[in-house]
């Protein structure tokens, strides 16, 4: 039965194997001189071997597909316009970006209204840009014509 | 005591200068913001607010952020008596008694045995943490490398077997996070390792991004389409006095909290979460009507508050006196140390005496201020909890990408916190503790740094751990850690841990 300590624990091996793998490009070293590969190649074991043990040992736990995931279509969305704001902040400059962001998830997302979406994404996106740059002088990006 | 008492008296003129008293005022009110909101813990609040601080000098910049840390832990209790939901995951117990108490119609007597438990347990534990950090960063200058790595191995080993639920678990994860930290340019050799060419990389992975994707980022992509909090009950004014016999009962539980936290506090792990698990088990094995408890027992209130709030100080002794965090909350409070230049460990006290003695004047200072700010500004820090969620989150999207972006500048630190955040909804749906990772991070440079300059002091014998009488000692106790945490499966029972893992999941009482 596929269990939630089983999925985890696999997916757990499998990151083991791959850093084991990728550490084959580093010197190991000697076991009284290691090398920079040696600290990662004995994680990644115990990481594999922690891996083995939970889908061993983890028939017990809650069936992966008890769990509920109602949740996804918002976290989905999230993380779409966390990724949007990694790209864009330096092409875009922190208020244009943060202003979008803001306003597709009011908007699009929570489906605010119009006027409120517009009023909410950019007090937020402008006031933080006030308090962390200007007072607080953290350098924010900016981006074309200054904004 | 002499010494003491006048280093502490030097510690009052700087907390009590007007800016440092501002910026210690500052910090208690976000921290209690902090703590209130739903989803944003101490860990993920310092996170974010660390880079409003870049402007300050360490002192300020210090004070302002353990503010925030206790804030929140005062904070924290508000939302668990009120809603029955946890500000931050030290206050589960609260909710147990405390959310009954405002059923009841005791909101305000649960609120005011809470706040002055927290301010009780806060004070008495800097006393101790004044009088046993000195000592003990005087014992520390002895450390050599093979004492450090001896000691940061207990430290994770303890981390995995304090934590809730499977050691096993906890150990993969303390892994994981160690891995994590060998991203960058290793020290020793020079080499990059899995930087894959991003040279940003090359310093390392940094604690914050990790640090706010595991539990900002995490946590709202878990909760921002689940339905909305359920109604709060605002306690009034004339309320929040509790009865006589309402005091009496929460005295000695707050006597034994803040004995029992501070200790839980020193010892490496998640200890705020630890300790108001163990006060609550040790006041409902000690009270006379056990039954009680589950129903609005007062010293099921009284206890966990005091304890986690005497475990906020407690976990500050090894990290101000030996440079090494007892759990992540420490870990990001000692990243943001060294952002401002000030490398907390042995020397720390000695070089820069203002500094510490200071932080530790504040700290009376923030328990005085929250104590103040707590009380009869409950119904304004309630109205917080009336921000419908859709609206609040993208707000505190906005401080996480905004807190994780201004601490280097870098865009690849706003993706690491991408990828932790999703590592962290996955990793929560599947029921795996990521603190551990957190301090893997902020460990693996500092151990395999110990390790490696250990065997070159050595020529690669490893019997240096067992030669060194700090080293072996250490490393026996780890070891028997291990042993004690394989005894439930030949047993068959259930462990601590594990009835600690059950209550987090409000399955059972410990």
């Amino acid at each position: 039965m596929l269990t939630t300590d089983r999925a985890g624990g696999a997916a757990l091996g499998v990151i083991g194997l791959v850093v084991l793998v990728e550490s084959r490009k580093l010197p190991l070293g000697t076991l009284h001189n290691p090398g920079p590969a040696a600290m990662p190649v004995v994680l990644a074991s115990l990481l594999l071997v922690c891996g083995v043990a939970l889908v061993a040992a983890g028939g017990g736990a809650a069936r992966l597909a008890a769990i509920g995931w109602p949740e996804w279509p918002h976290a989905v969305a999230i993380f779409a316009v966390c990724a949007f704001a990694a790209l864009a902040l330096e092409r875009l400059g922190y208020r244009v970006t943060m202003s979008l962001a803001l306003a597709f998830l009011l908007g699009v997302v929570e489906r605010k209204s119009v006027a409120f979406t517009l009023v909410v994404a950019l007090a937020l996106a402008l006031g933080t840009f006030f308090v962390f740059d200007t007072l607080l002088r953290v350098q924010l990006p900016r981006g074309p014509f200054g904004l | 005591m002499l010494e003491t008492l006048s280093n502490l008296g030097l510690g009052f003129a700087v907390a009590l200068s007007p800016a440092v008293l501002l910026y210690a005022f500052a910090g208690c009110v976000v921290g209690t913001l902090v703590g209130v909101l739903p989803g944003v813990g101490p860990l993920a609040g310092i996170s974010l607010l660390l880079p409003a601080t870049f402007g300050l000098d360490a002192t300020r910049a210090i004070v302002m952020l353990a503010g925030i840390y206790y804030g929140a832990m005062y904070g924290g209790s508000t939302t668990s008596i009120l809603m029955r939901i946890p500000g931050e995951a030290a206050s589960v117990m609260t909710c147990i008694d405390g959310y009954a108490m405002a059923r009841k119609g005791r909101a305000g007597a649960a609120l005011a045995i809470a706040a002055v438990g927290s301010y009780v347990a806060g004070t008495v534990s800097i006393v101790a943490l004044m009088f046993l950090a000195p000592p003990l960063a005087e014992f520390a200058l002895r450390f050599g490398p093979p004492e450090y790595f001896a000691l940061l191995l207990f430290g994770l080993l303890v981390l995995a077997y304090m934590s809730g639920g499977s050691m096993l678990k906890a150990l993969a994860m303390a892994a994981l996070g160690l891995l994590f930290g060998m991203i960058g340019i290793d020290q020793m050799s020079g080499y990059f390792r899995f930087a894959y060419g991003v040279v940003e990389l090359g310093d390392g992975v940094g604690i914050v991004p990790v640090a706010v994707g595991l539990f900002g980022l995490a946590e709202i992509l878990a909760t921002a389409g689940q339905p909305t909090p359920p109604a709060v009950i605002k306690p009034r004014l004339r309320e929040l006095l509790p009865s006589r016999r309402e005091w009496r009962a929460s005295a000695a539980p707050i006597g034994r909290g803040t004995v029992l936290g501070f200790l839980i506090g020193v010892i490496p792990g998640s200890a705020h979460i630890i300790s108001s698990f163990v006060s609550y088990a040790v006041e409902r094995r000690l009270s006379r009507r056990p039954e009680e408890f589950g129903k609005g027992a007062v010293a099921g209130v009284a206890g966990p508050e005091s304890a986690n709030n005497a475990a906020t100080s407690g976990a500050f002794v090894p990290m101000l006196a030996l440079g090494v965090p007892s759990g992540p909350i420490p870990a990001v409070m000692l990243a943001a140390m060294m952002v401002h230049g000030v490398s907390p460990g042995p020397l720390l006290i000695k070089q820069q005496p203002e500094l510490f003695w200071g932080f530790i004047a504040s700290m009376y200072v923030g328990n005085a201020v929250l104590l103040i700010l707590n009380l009869p500004l409950v119904g304004l820090f309630v109205n917080l909890l009336r921000i419908p969620y859709p609206i609040l989150y993208p707000a505190i999207l906005v401080f996480c990408i905004l807190g994780v972006y201004a601490v280097n500048g870098s865009v690849v630190d706003v993706w690491i916190m991408l990828l932790m955040g999703a590592l962290g909804y996955v990793l929560r749906k599947l029921d795996f503790e990521t603190a551990p990772i957190v301090l893997g991070v902020v460990l693996a440079p500092m151990i395999e740094m110990a390790l490696r300059q250990s065997l070159a002091m050595s020529d690669g014998r490893y019997a240096i751990f067992a030669t060194r009488p700090i080293s072996a000692t250490l490393l026996a106790v780890a070891a028997v850690l291990l042993l004690l945490s394989l005894k439930p499966l030949v047993t068959h029972t259930l462990d601590w841990r594990a009835r600690l893992a059950l209550a987090e999941k409000g399955e059972g009482h410990p």
